[in-house]
């Protein structure tokens, strides 16, 4: 039972392990060369096998090692990575998730796995799953500088020996590079790490003698060797070694794999079968310094990674709320050292709030975490879907970096997910109706996100066939959410808006996806009960845009306090629009409601001390201070005694007892520790 | 009666309200406190003083006498908020004085008469008789029902 504790992480590392590999089976799936995206997706499967079966989840454990095996062999070049083969990996990851899903919910994590089990034995054991094996037109275009062509003094195994001929074959130069460090040389360890920098930068290092780790921990004498495949000549990389210090000498020495290879007792007749992609030759060192740099990058992602700890959302809720006690203590002080005139206090006082200040963005940051953590499932899921209904949809995702509270995050995927299937369903048309517009075969689809004041703006937009118009309303008026009266005075934008309408789906068919109604109507609720809204916009002919627009956090928002008579109320920033100051002569009368004349529009007045019942403590004055706020297109005006300033607060529940309490959506607490209500401007607008 | 039932006793806070004694289960109240600026929320019923600050967390106050009915009276030195849990809810009620912690064996529990000063009898669990003194105990989850507040919220609509 003492396994349960760990369930939770096993768990979460799981997924975590199994979204890594689909990431970088996305990636392999783009550039199908790459070893250090096999790598990685290695790690992941070696790491989830060793978790699955420490945990006793045998079936779990069994299909990442058959997994395991097959990449493998992709990494040591045995297998091609082709789409067949990609597929069906992609299917033992599905496979693996449903059973980390499984154990999740508390089963046991077993299933049926038999299918893919034998289709990932027959890719191991290098069977085609179609008979395609590619032909090996590979010409041996070895280019060696046979000169200098001494003896190797390197022994290299099976997969070594693959991968030298490779290169050799690309056009690579295979080097054998002898480095002697100077005796008096302090750090080691660090001259051979520069060493094997300067070699990354221009090759890729197959084998050092003693190895890697025999290196850092400098268990070796003065020399070491390392095989080096570039395509700079070996003078190059010998002058590139000695610009590095305290290093002795450097022998760079040649060598011909292949006469290395019938030198070698051993003969690999093997490589002969082995199934090589044409393009593999043609991609020469330009690809070569692409995977580079991408290898650079996901070991910094890796360094970060390592950096970072799991905390409960609760203790930093916890965390905030002992955070804004201390904000109110501090408040407090600075009354004590304003009535106390000391001098030393207020100074220590001030630098006091210059740190929590400072305090308190980091723990508004720490809850902040980038749309990237629901972005990172969509290529997968776009990819799965596209194929399903045979179409090809590239998926472009901009601003994966863009920061949301946690709460936002965890509560957008679904809504996210209803859009893009939305667009790859309806929006993006077959490879065959966008040929006959004269579109390319491929249809985009771009997932963007960005910042734009308070708000975060998520865009899933389409270059599909747009929204019908004339559709959209046959069937609105079909179901009676608009009558065929006012079919005309609609606009575009309104008649897109009746697709969020519930019941309504203009697809002609029902699929899998999409049609049944529901959706659209969902996503509008789930948004809108996030405290942000959602709209379309489209071209016939050309796509569609969903825009969804969210506060940046959920539990922070800016507000303009204001006063009415003497109690304090709070103003959502996000509903303002500005603020204005009007003398009692501007004040007009239409059918019993007091209106301004605001920039042309006609503006309906609320007092707030009449609509909140709030005892008059002030006189009345001629000039009013008025809050001009919106709802969508409403506008209204009110009315209040005097601002005192824009701030940032922290939204708090008037707790479980005063549920739906009428115009007010929340409340905060002020630096004096009193409690101020938030006016929520949604239901003032009628 | 036996032994055995004087075991079973509850533990309760005893509070004044006027010139009657109250009493609430101690595992119901989190703390008490003094009073302190409550503010306003409009649009509620009449007894919801407001919410105050309690260590973070916003809590809205009751003033008990408003609640049953009995005349208000202004604050002073002994006025004291008492917080108490129901289900998922705090809640503070406004008393007169919060004045004792006693043990009421259960055997002492009476049910409550129809009517107490001025309270229905189902907001009230019972009343224990205590030598001298006359406990009156509270139904907490019946005071603090949320849809009374709706229920008296229409009628006042209507009125």
């Amino acid at each position: 039972m003492e396994k349960n504790q760990y369930l939770d992480m096993f768990i979460d590392e799981s997924k975590e392990h199994l979204q890594a590999m689909n990431d970088h089976l996305l990636k392999l799936e783009n550039s199908p060369e790459n070893v250090a995206i096999v790598n990685e997706i290695f790690r992941s499967a070696h790491t989830l096998k060793g978790m699955a079966a420490t945990m006793g989840f045998e079936d779990l454990a069994s299909l990442t090692h058959i997994m395991e095996n097959v990449l493998d062999g992709i990494r040591n070049h045995k297998i091609s990575v082709t789409s067949e083969i990609l597929d069906v990996v992609f299917e033992s990851v599905d496979d693996l998730e449903a059973m980390v899903f499984s154990i999740a919910g508390g089963g046991d994590g077993r299933r049926n796995v038999t299918k893919v089990v034998s289709q990932l034995e027959k890719i191991e054991k290098g069977e085609s799953l179609k008979e395609k094996q590619l032909k090996e037109n590979l010409s041996s275009t070895v280019e060696l500088n046979t000169s200098e062509q001494t003896s190797t003094t390197e022994t290299y195994d099976d997969f070594e020996v693959t991968v030298l001929t490779q290169a050799t074959e690309q056009g690579f130069h295979v080097n054998q590079i002898h480095i002697s460090l100077r005796e008096d040389c302090i750090l080691k360890a660090a001259r051979v790490f520069m060493v094997f920098e300067v070699l990354e930068q221009v090759g890729e290092i197959i084998k050092s003698t003693p190895t890697v780790d025999v290196l850092e921990e400098e268990n070796f004498d003065y020399d070491f060797t390392v095989t080096l495949i570039t395509k700079e000549s070996s003078e190059d990389v010998k002058n590139r070694i000695l610009k590095v210090s305290e290093i002795e000498n450097v022998e760079v020495t040649a060598i011909d794999i292949n006469t290395y290879k019938s030198t070698s007792s051993a003969d690999q007749p093997k490589e002969e079968n082995l199934p090589v992609k044409e393009d593999l030759v043609e991609e020469g060192s330009p690809n070569k310094q692409t995977v580079k740099k991408e290898t650079n990058q996901q070991e910094k992602a890796n360094n970060s990674a390592s950096k970072t700890i799991r905390v409960n959302i609760e203790r930093l809720d916890i965390l905030m709320n002992l955070f804004e006690e201390l904000v109110i203590d501090r408040g407090r002080l600075e009354q004590i050292a304003r009535d106390l005139k000391s001098s030393e206090l207020t100074e220590t006082v001030e630098h006091m709030s210059r740190i929590s200040g400072d305090l308190q963005n980091i723990i508004l940051n720490m809850r902040m975490v980038p749309v990237e953590q629901v972005f990172n499932r969509f290529p997968r899921m776009v990819r799965g879907l596209a194929k399903d209904l045979k179409k090809r949809v590239n998926l472009e995702i901009i601003g994966a970096e863009t920061e949301l509270d946690r709460t936002v995050i965890d509560e957008i995927g679904d809504p996210l997910v209803h859009l893009l299937r939305n667009s790859i369903d309806h929006g993006v048309e077959t490879p065959q109706q966008r040929l006959s517009v004269g579109k390319t075969e491929e249809g985009n689809i771009t997932l963007r996100a960005y910042h734009s004041g308070n708000h975060v703006f998520i865009e899933v937009s389409d270059d599909g066939a747009g929204i019908n118009r004339e559709k959209v309303l046959k069937k609105a008026i079909q179901n009676g959410v608009v009558t065929k009266e006012s079919e005309k005075s609609l606009t575009d934008r309104q008649v897109f808006e009746l697709l969020f309408a519930s019941g309504l789906s203009t697809a002609d068919q029902i699929t899998d996806v999409s049609g049944r109604g529901v959706g659209l109507d969902v996503v509008k609720n789930k948004i809108e009960s996030l405290g942000g809204n959602v709209t379309v916009d489209s071209v016939l002919g050309e796509g569609t845009t969903f825009s969804i627009q969210l506060p940046l956090t959920l539990s922070i928002i800016s507000v303009m306090l204001v006063e009415v008579q003497s109690e304090k109320y709070a103003i959502p920033l996000s509903s303002i629009i500005e603020t204005a100051i009007v003398k009692d002569e501007d004040i007009l009368a239409a059918h019993n409601q007091k209106v301004i004349d605001f920039r042309g529009s006609v503006v309906p007045l609320i007092n707030l001390t009449d609509f909140f019942d709030v005892p008059r403590t002030r006189e009345r004055d001629a000039y009013h201070s008025i809050v001009i706020v919106r709802k969508g297109e409403k506008m209204a005006g009110l009315v209040v005694d005097s601002f005192i300033g824009q701030q940032e607060i922290v939204l708090k529940s008037l707790g479980n007892y005063l549920t739906n309490v009428f115009a007010i959506s929340g409340a905060t607490i002020l630096g004096d520790g009193q409690v101020a209500l938030i006016v929520d401007c949604n239901a003032l607008i009628k | 009666m036996s032994e055995s039932n004087l075991v079973n006793e509850i533990k309760v806070i005893v509070f004044q309200l006027k010139d009657e004694e109250y009493g609430v289960e101690v595992n119901q109240v989190r703390s008490i406190e003094r009073m302190q600026h409550i503010t306003r929320v409009p649009r509620t019923p009449d007894f919801v003083k407001g919410v105050i600050n309690l260590r973070g967390v916003v809590t809205p106050i009751i003033e008990l006498r408003n609640r049953f009915g009995i005349d208000e009276v202004e604050s002073n030195d002994s006025t004291r908020i008492i917080i108490v849990a129901v289900g998922d809810m705090e809640v503070g009620l406004i008393v007169d004085a919060a004045n004792d912690v006693v043990d009421i064996p259960n055997d002492i529990i009476e049910p409550p008469p129809e009517v107490v000063g001025g309270i229905e009898a189902e907001y009230l669990r019972g009343v224990a008789k205590m030598e001298k003194r006359l406990l009156i105990l509270l139904n907490l989850a019946k005071v603090l029902n949320p849809k009374e507040i709706k229920e008296i919220k229409s009628i006042e609509a209507n009125g």
